[in-house]
């Protein structure tokens, strides 16, 4: 039953283009999935159809066996949702915050002021509790939000880029929380950090231009590559011949070669006889991102628009 | 108390307590522009109209809060991304709506309080007159609240919505005669107020309080206009509610 299960989900908002484009896929629910995809890819569209924010154009979704569409009602009693770009309201203190939103999950007044106070403990605000949101740092604020989902009681998370803007500590904090929650939870995270979907997810998920470009377990996301090395040819311009692999020119304007082992091998000691600069690891799940959506992740990145004011 | 209760109170608290907590100033700019125009029209009428002056300062505040409620929304739904929280928890549409909608009276109670002292010293008229009255407040209110609704389907941009609840409020609580009756008004130019709704509320308000003297004909299309418009824009409003996005 604890199953993930999509069915040709369509999406287009406007006529023509497809923010989604029939993603069919059944993994299991548990644990951490990840979703990455370079900007526009569709992984907030995905994650609001089956958060029941966002009607499909077409398609249905299960999850452990309710349906996201028909059944919404019984659904939003599993889930707890951390929208991407969501901010913490300004007039409210991080108390406040969390209190109300366990309200609206259905608990009473004083059992949700006391699982906020353990929540805003367990992120070690709790100096902080009574201070209005607006002066907040970004961070912090982002914290706050990611503490009334997780002080839920709903087995199934969903998270939207939740450590963007996180520094690095309050990033590996974030981390840990998620590493304890995924025991009991379902968490849907999407992100933009190769190295997070590497080190937390269960399932990882590549979504390019609305399609589905792999599902998996970062192991059977490696066998979507033929190769398992990546040389990197630290010298601009140069021609290398390959007998086997592919290559392909990286955002920093350097020749990147993946190949097989033996390959690999062979490369590797003819470069270091005629003394070209290279530097070799093992397929990363970067690399198998470029490899399969053909373009570094975070390249281009277009100016996304945050809500302006004028 | 129930999930229900639980729910509607969490509306209550975020957009009316811990908004006055938050940020009080607001309670000030709330009582103040009624309070204003009491002034205006109490000292230039020699206090003679001071009872109507203090009527049409309710129907301000109702009206304003009123029509404040689908800003407030929107503000809530696309700044903070916080209605999606919602959208997906065990809250539903009505829930949301009924609790904010309560939210925005709540808001207004500390102005409420000090005109009503005002209408207590200056007002004479029974309790059932301020009964009455209250009652007509109250589906004024909910006729503000549909009319936000309604303009609300023109715009998604807060900002904007921001200026029609400007525009709006002074067209129907400033310029209309909500703070005097309207045979104070030369008679070709009575007939273009009649194009505000306040203008019929203010009417059966003055009448309540004994300040205009209405025919029940007069009396009985004044009711008509507000409820059938009420009806009218609230139909609309639920055929555009965007709850679960499509
Ligand atoms: N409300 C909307 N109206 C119209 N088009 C939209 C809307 N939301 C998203 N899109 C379009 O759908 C596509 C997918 O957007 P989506 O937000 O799902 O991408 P994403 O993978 O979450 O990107 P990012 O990493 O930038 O958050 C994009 O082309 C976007 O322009
Ligand atoms: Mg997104």
């Amino acid at each position: 039953m604890e199953t993930l299960v999509c069915k040709n989900i369509t999406k287009s908002y406007e006529k023509g283009k497809k923010a989604l484009d029939r993603l069919s896929f059944s993994v299991p629910a548990k644990g951490i999935l990840a979703v990455i995809g370079r900007n526009g890819a569709g992984k907030t569209t995905l994650m609001r159809i089956l958060a029941t924010e966002l009607m499909p154009s077409s398609g249905t979704a299960t999850m452990n066996g309710i349906d996201v569409v028909k059944d919404a009602v019984k659904m939003r009693e599993m889930i707890a949702v951390l929208p991407q770009e969501s901010r913490a309201v300004n007039w409210m203190t991080p108390l406040q915050t969390i209190l109300s939103y366990l309200m609206y999950r259905g608990m009473d007044y004083s059992e949700a002021r006391e699982k906020a106070h353990e929540a805003l403990a367990g992120i070690g605000m709790t100096k902080l509790e009574k201070t209005l949101n607006s002066k907040l740092s970004g961070g912090q604020k982002r914290k706050v939000l990611v503490a009334s989902i997780l002080a839920s009681d709903a087995p199934i998370i969903f998270v939207d880029e939740p450590t963007t803007g996180l520094d690095p500590i309050s990033r590996s904090e974030l981390w840990d929380m998620l590493k304890r929650l995924k025991k009991t939870h379902f968490v849907f995270l999407t992100t933009h950090y190769l190295e997070e979907a590497e080190k937390l997810a269960d399932t990882i998920c590549i979504i390019d231009e609305g399609k589905l470009k792999g599902i998996g377990t970062l192991g059977e996301i490696r066998k979507l590559v033929k190769y398992q090395y990546s040389i990197k040819i630290l010298e601009k311009g140069k021609k290398v011949k390959i007998n086997e692999g592919e290559e392909v020119t990286g955002e920093d304007g350097f020749a990147q070669i993946m190949t097989t082992e033996k390959e690999a091998d062979r490369l590797s000691s003819r470069f270091i006889k005629e003394k070209v600069r290279f530097s070799i690891n093992p397929m990363s799940l970067e690399d198998i991102f470029y490899y399969v959506v053909k373009k570094p992740i975070n390249a281009e990145e277009e100016a996304k628009d945050y809500g302006t004011w004028f | 108390m129930g999930r229900g209760s639980n729910q509607l109170i969490a509306s209550i608290l975020v957009n009316a307590i811990y908004a006055m907590q938050g940020y009080p100033t607001w309670i000030v700019n709330n009582l103040l522009s009624p309070i204003s125009i009491i002034i205006l029209v109490t000292f230039i009428s020699k206090g003679a109209l001071i009872g109507e002056a203090i009527a049409g300062a309710l129907i301000t505040l109702f009206v304003g809060t009123g029509i404040m409620l689908q800003a407030d929304l929107a503000h809530l739904k696309n700044d903070f991304k916080y209605q999606d929280m919602i959208v997906s928890s065990p809250t539903s549409a009505m829930t949301y709506m009924v609790g904010m909608a309560l939210s925005n009276v709540i808001f207004i109670i500390p102005s409420l309080v000090v005109i009503l002292v005002l209408a207590v010293i200056y007002i004479h008229a029974s309790i059932l007159a301020f009964v009455e009255v209250f009652m007509v407040l109250l589906l004024l209110y909910l006729f503000s609240v549909v009319l936000g609704f309604f303009l609300s389907t023109f715009t998604s941009d807060v900002m904007q919505s921001w200026s029609f609840t400007g525009i709006l409020s002074l067209l129907m609580t400033t310029i209309a005669p909500v703070y005097y009756p309207i045979t104070y008004i030369p008679l070709p130019y009575r007939y273009a107020f009649y194009l505000s709704p306040t203008t019929y509320a203010a009417e059966i308000i003055q009448n309540m309080l004994g300040y205009l003297p209405l025919s029940t004909m007069a009396l009985a299309l004044d009711w008509i206009v507000i409820i059938g418009l009420s009806i009218a824009l609230f139909v609309v409003a639920i055929k555009k509610n965007k709850w679960r996005e499509y």
